[in-house]
């Protein structure tokens, strides 16, 4: 088990766990406590030093898994000081489907509806509602970034990341030329912005042109970078389509990017699948299902994607018999509930030996934690993990309460 | 008395003009099939007969005819009494976006005719199907319009009114569990002996709901609602279950690289607040889901008396009504 703190970086914990009972299940609770109780306590300084330490773990993990997500160091140091609702704006060329994302991840619409939509002439902006706000913008391709009638101030000042998406299905090399011109512009202007580049519309086609297609891309962008001498800017790339669940995974790490709570969340996750032997967590959001924090085990599209198919089970059978509380009953129903905390709690067992294989509880209104159970968290462990994802839950809620 | 161990077979003939969409849903529903995979479907040549195990020693006998003119052809003309004897039950699939309106209905007649003619007391199942492509605010009349034709049809032909149901369908929505749900539901021969064990069954538990649905095409078979539960504003929630489950199964499969038709779940919880739900496996071939009021220990108990229950409706499967009467006299 490593210890991701050592004891000189922590600021004294203000009440252990209680003294060491026979009757009592120990190290979950008091290495947990600990966790949240740095985020909420040590210094901004110490909290950048944290970032930094896991940000170099977790890639170097992560980049051992995914070879396609690159960042770099430097500009990630700044986004724990970010303030405000992550906001994202979407940018390409036109018939590009930078509607279309917007629309299937933050409005919920049907992948096959985006064919009716008209194109964008204005700025859109939305919003989602969660735990917290997410802000996108959408730029039409009529306005570029660096004509001059732009006011790129407005747009850009509160960006968090500018996502330009590529369609990999029409002639990509002027998008290319296109993006490479935005991107010196936003380094030059606003280097904090994160840049990310959707590579899109990657239904349908052979996985060996997709990954040539990929490869190419990466290429050309790195080299027209380095010719015009931001060589160094970290831009990361990743594969979507809006009729699978890759966009999603796309948007959950872009976001992800943008949430100074994520170190937080990342270490009290690894812990927790360290004791429970959970394969694989995440946390979702249970609206947009997109997932903002995940432990460090290596990603793979399946696991979200079973996880993201139980959400939606969960949401719908909740939707058919939950109609009490919908009905009127109104604030009557909301306060006890709140009193009992009416948790919601999930699993379903997948064989006859009593293995969990999926287990989700809802942690607030719009957050959910959803695992993959592996094997060895069988029924007589139910206590176990019952215990530390309550002391997870607790954690969680005072790290979103800073 | 062997009588009893034998399967009771029914036939069911599942019939329409050719692209009305029988082997489609036939292929949803007993084959697993996702919706968009029926594109990959051929014409059905000649009969495809399946033969399927239903709810322990039911097993359905299912004739997908095909629907091309010539086979309809030798249907009723070679092969009338060995294609229409002995039918329980004939399914009429009607495509509503078909511009043959009358030599669809044309074809109907002749076909219940033969069925008259050699299974006078079959149920006939009328299908509306292809539900999705008729514009919503004309719906409810253009069903009713297609209702009220082939009923005079079919009173012509010499059937009863109660012998004939109609059902609008679409692949694309819980529309088709809906109606294959009550096919089955005739079919299955004990089932008010089964809700009467499930009844008092929902009455230990204090259950708010008991829904029994079978296994691999998790079709409702019956469900127990009590007062509590009948102003649930999702009447059609049965249906909506069945193809939440069926989805679910398919996600599962595709996760664990298995069939969708070998995946099952020992069991499935869901808790909140509002109420607390399960879903366990119950006989061989079916599942119960349970839906309790949110109190934990009472939740607790009734998976635990569920457990208990499954011996008695184990019973069910196998022996038949009359059997069990004779039983008890005895």
């Amino acid at each position: 088990m490593r210890t991701l703190f050592s004891e000189n970086i922590l600021s004294p914990s203000p009440a252990r766990a209680p003294p060491p009972n026979p009757f009592e299940l120990l190290f979950p609770s008091s290495v947990s406590t600990t966790s949240s109780a740095c985020s909420t306590q040590s210094s901004p300084r110490q909290n950048e030093w944290l970032t930094q330490h896991l940000q170099n773990q977790q890639r170097s993990e992560r980049d051992a898994a995914n070879p396609f997500s690159h960042a770099s160091n430097a500009p990630r140091a700044h986004y724990s000081r970010r303030k405000g609702n992550p906001k994202v704006l979407f940018m390409g060329l036109r018939r590009s489907g930078k509607s279309s994302i917007q629309k299937v991840v933050f409005q919920k619409l049907s992948p096959a509806d985006t064919l009716f939509l008209e194109s964008t002439t204005r700025i859109e902006t939305a919003s989602m509602q969660s735990f917290v706000t997410f802000e996108s913008a959408e730029v039409p391709s009529q306005l570029s970034a660096i004509a001059p009638d732009f006011d790129h101030r407005a747009a850009f000042s509160s960006a968090g990341a500018v996502i330009w998406i590529l369609d990999v299905q029409d002639e990509f090399l002027t998008s290319i030329s296109e993006m490479i011109q935005t991107a010196v512009f936003l380094a030059e202007n606003y280097p904090r912005v994160n840049f990310e580049v959707f590579i899109h519309k990657t239904d349908g086609l052979s996985d060996e042109y997709k990954n040539e297609t990929f490869r190419e891309v990466r290429q050309r962008v790195q080299d027209e970078l380095s010719d015009l001498g931001h060589g160094d800017r970290s831009v990361s790339y990743f594969q979507t389509s809006i009729f699978d669940h890759s966009v999603f995974e796309a948007m959950s790490k872009v976001v992800q990017k943008l949430l100074p709570q994520l170190p937080a969340m990342e270490a009290l996750l690894n812990k927790l699948c360290s004791t429970c032997r959970i394969q694989k967590a995440y946390l979702f959001d249970t609206v947009s299902k997109i997932y903002v924090a995940t432990d460090a085990s290596p990603t793979f599209l399946k696991d979200y994607e079973v996880c993201s198919d139980y959400v939606d089970v969960i949401v719908d059978i909740k939707q058919i018999y939950g109609w009490h509380s919908q009905e009127g009953d109104g604030k009557a129903a909301s306060e006890t509930s709140q009193e009992d905390g009416g948790i919601g709690e999930s699993m379903v067992t997948y064989d006859n030996s009593g293995d969990t294989y999926i287990y989700a509880r809802e942690i607030n209104d719009y957050l959910s934690l959803i695992c993959v159970m592996g094997k060895g968290s069988s029924t007589a462990k139910r206590v176990l993990i019952d215990y530390n994802v309550s002391i997870l839950h607790d954690a969680l809620l005072q790290v979103f309460r800073v | 008395m062997e009588r009893n161990k034998r399967q009771r077979q029914r036939k069911v003939l599942l019939m329409g003009r050719s692209g009305a969409g029988k082997s489609s849903m036939r292929s949803i529903i007993f084959s697993n099939y996702v919706a968009k995979d029926v594109r990959r479907l051929g014409a059905t040549v000649d009969v495809e007969h399946s033969n399927i195990k239903f709810m322990g020693n039911l097993m359905l006998n299912l004739w997908d005819c095909g629907g091309q003119d010539s086979f309809v052809e030798s249907y009723l003309t070679n092969q009338r009494s060995h294609v229409f004897g002995s039918v329980a039950v004939m399914i009429f699939v009607f495509d509503i976006s078909s511009k043959e309106v009358e030599s669809d209905m044309h074809s109907f007649a002749m076909t219940i005719r033969a069925l008259h003619e050699h299974s006078m007391n079959s149920k006939i199942f009328v299908l509306v199907h292809k539900m999705d492509l008729v514009p919503p605010e004309q719906k409810a009349t253009v069903f009713q319009q297609r209702a009220v034709d082939v009923r005079s049809t079919c009173v012509d032909e010499g059937f009863a009114e109660q012998q004939v149901e109609f059902w609008a369908t679409s692949i694309w929505d819980q529309s088709l569990y809906k109606a294959w749900t009550q096919v089955v539901y005739f079919l299955v021969p004990n089932a008010t002996a089964i809700e009467g064990m499930l009844r008092r069954l929902a009455d230990l538990l204090d259950a708010r709901e008991l829904i029994l649905y079978e296994r691999t095409t998790c079709l409702v078979v019956t469900h127990i609602t009590r007062e509590s539960e009948g102003q649930n504003p999702y009447t059609d929630r049965f249906e909506r279950i069945s193809s939440i489950l069926k989805t679910h199964k398919h996600s599962m499969a595709k996760h664990t690289g298995t069939m969708t038709s070998e995946v099952s779940f020992a069991e499935m919880q869901i808790k909140t607040g509002d109420f607390m739900f399960f879903i366990v496996s119950f006989t061989e071939n079916t599942n119960l889901a349970v839906v309790m009021p949110g109190d934990e220990a009472a939740f607790n108990a009734a998976r635990v008396n569920v457990q208990l229950a499954r011996r008695e409706f184990n019973h069910l499967d196998i022996v038949e009504p009359s059997g069990k009467e004779a039983q008890r006299q005895q």
